[in-house]
């Protein structure tokens, strides 16, 4: 149940793994979420094969942390990270958004091995990462953690801060939200669209511990959850500095890959610099 | 006997289902005094969770609850729990088929003086089109204690339609409320009143005064709006031929929609709708709003003649 000392190394390529999975699998089907899938892809590997005490075989076990997958759309990041644990075959991931696939467009705890509660209507997940918080008795000994992602357009939410009161005034230091902060959200840079302001100041002043940290440095996303995790009595945040498209050049940091799939020429080339960038770290598919 | 409110059943339903070890907790938005759920909170208080004036979080914190194992019932006015917080309700509870009991109180126009804002008349509406969700709408406070309990041991969600008023007693301890049935309280050969939550005593008192008449009503209490007990609803249809749904709900969308489905479907008789009729509550004292929306006995009993009227 519990990870392996901690080997960054191995997490990384984890994450280029579910990077090719993430562009291969939205190029199959057609439509999905290709931009805020990739910038979290560093995040997602840290918790799934560095943070969570989790086990494949026995996705039910009581002992488990748990993880909310609050920005929904993200769905392919999740799977990639599901599969490459062995939650299911690799082969479901080329069914993605197919009709009787296990793999919905968004999340859905019925349908796919793995995924706790069903996400996709943005600023929900945190509110419910809190119940989850709340039910597995945050002042046992044998504490288990909620881990919530969120993006941070989605903190335009007004419930994502009705979460944070709610989980400040609890006191509930199993609950960790990480914020994936790529700067962009559909309609353009979400400072155009509707300024957030300082998330850090913000989740500060409704009493959560915050720390900040490059969300593509996997060694800075563990020490700064560990760091959150580590004040007793209090909700922590990790707000991670992210790219959107992070990996596939012509993605990155461009809103209009928000949510579209790629052409045949664009797919090949995406998926050629994913190849590439697994070989340089001595691995292949 | 005494009148009492469906909403007194709530809170201490939750005690006594926890004295005999359910694994209930609940979740409010700063109002356990008028739901009750602080009759729980005070005897629970490890079970009971405060979201403040947050019912989108109310929801969703007792659905996280929810998948942490407990069973975990909701509380707030009917208007903001199924209104404010209807993409919650949809697309967490019931898309995940969580255990989640929305119970709130406060429901249609016996609320009273708040008015209009705070009488909510659609909520049946709201909830009965989201697959998954069932629907209780309990005719007295036996019948809301036992609605509760079901809800409680009864996998998956359900709402709880609670009322604000003192109303006078259908049934009493020995109710035993049973999910999907529909309950024939009075039998009768002319005409059939189906009827859910406060209108069921009225529409015995209807059945009293069409009996004046020489007209014998069947009475039916729709405890369970959905899934709805077409097989009872649509025999009675069939041995009377004709039918009047009575509700303290907006007349689309709620009991009297669920009824003329069933009738449309299986049963096709003259049928009318006593209801609010598409318009929005307003200020008064309940017995007066029952008798200006058109809500009393005598409304029920008239809407009975009309039916039979165009029956023959």
């Amino acid at each position: 149940m519990s990870p392996n000392p901690i080997d960054t190394q191995a997490i990384e390529l984890k994450a280029a793994r579910m990077r090719y999975d993430i562009v291969e699998m939205i190029a199959t089907a057609g439509s999905g979420h290709p931009g805020g899938s990739l910038s979290a892809a560093d995040i997602v590997a840290a918790l799934y094969f560095g943070i969570m005490r989790h086990d494949p075989a026995h996705p039910d076990a009581p002992e488990r942390d748990r993880f909310v997958l609050s920005k929904g759309h993200a769905a392919p990041v999740l799977y990639a990270a599901l599969s490459e644990a062995g939650y299911f075959g690799r082969e479901h991931l080329l069914t993605l958004r197919k009709l009787g696939s296990l793999l919905q467009g968004h999340p859905d705890s019925k349908k796919t091995p793995g995924v706790e509660v069903s996400t996709g209507s943005l600023g929900q997940g945190l509110s419910i990462a809190c119940g989850i918080a709340l039910g597995l008795n945050p002042s046992a000994s044998d504490e288990r953690t909620v881990y919530c992602l969120l993006g941070d357009g989605e903190c335009q939410e007004g419930q994502v801060w009705e979460a944070a009161m709610f989980a400040a005034h609890n006191s509930l230091d199993n609950l960790v939200a990480i914020v994936d902060r790529n700067g962009l959200q559909i309609d353009g840079a979400c400072s155009e669209v509707m300024c957030l302001g300082e998330i850090e100041a913000k989740f500060a002043a409704f009493g959560w511990e915050v720390a900040t940290c490059d969300g593509h440095d996997v060694e800075g996303i563990i020490d700064s959850i560990a760091r959150v995790c580590s004040v007793p009595g209090c909700p922590g945040v990790v707000v991670a500095s992210t790219v959107k498209g992070k990996g596939v050049s012509f993605m990155e940091d461009e809103a209009g890959w928000h949510g579209k799939a790629p052409s045949a020429e664009e797919t090949e080339a995406a998926l050629g610099e994913l190849k590439a960038a697994l070989e340089v770290k001595g691995a292949t598919l | 006997m005494s009148k009492r409110a469906t909403r007194e059943a709530f809170g201490a339903t939750l005690v006594q289902l926890t004295a005999e070890g359910v694994d209930v907790v609940a979740v409010e938005a700063d109002l356990s005094k008028s739901t009750t759920t602080s009759t729980f909170a005070d005897a629970y208080p490890e079970r009971f969770f405060n979201a403040g004036i947050a019912e989108q979080n109310m929801i969703d914190v007792a659905a996280g609850l929810a998948v942490a194992g407990k069973v975990a019932f909701t509380g707030s006015f009917a208007v903001f729990a199924t209104g404010r917080a209807y993409d919650q309700v949809r697309n967490t509870v019931c898309y995940s088929e969580l255990d989640v009991k929305l119970a709130p109180t406060h429901s249609g126009i016996t609320v009273g003086p708040d008015g209009g804002s705070h009488q909510m008349l659609e909520d049946i509406a709201l909830m009965r089109v989201l697959p998954g969700m069932r629907v209780l709408v309990p005719a007295d406070y036996f019948a809301a204690c036992e609605a509760i309990r079901v809800a409680a041991v009864t996998p998956g969600p359900f709402y709880i339609r609670l009322g604000r008023a003192a109303i006078p007693a259908v049934y009493n301890e020995s109710f035993r409320f049973e999910l999907g049935k529909a309950y024939v309280v009075r039998e009768g050969s002319d005409v059939t009143l189906a009827a859910c939550g406060v209108m069921v005593e009225r529409a015995l008192a209807a059945a009293d005064l069409l009996a004046d008449d020489g007209i014998s009503a069947e009475v039916i209490d729709v405890a369970t709006v959905k899934p709805i007990d077409a097989a009872t609803i649509a025999g009675s249809a069939a041995k009377t031929g004709a039918v009047v749904a009575c509700e303290e709900h907006s007349i689309i969308g709620g009991l009297g929609s669920a009824v003329a489905e069933v009738l449309g479907e299986f049963a096709p008789v003259p049928f009318a709708r006593v209801g609010v009729r598409d318009v929005f509550g307003t200020s008064g004292d309940p017995e007066e709003l029952m008798a200006h929306f058109g809500l009393t006995a005598h409304h029920v009993a008239e809407a009975a003649r009309e039916v039979l009227r165009r029956r023959s």
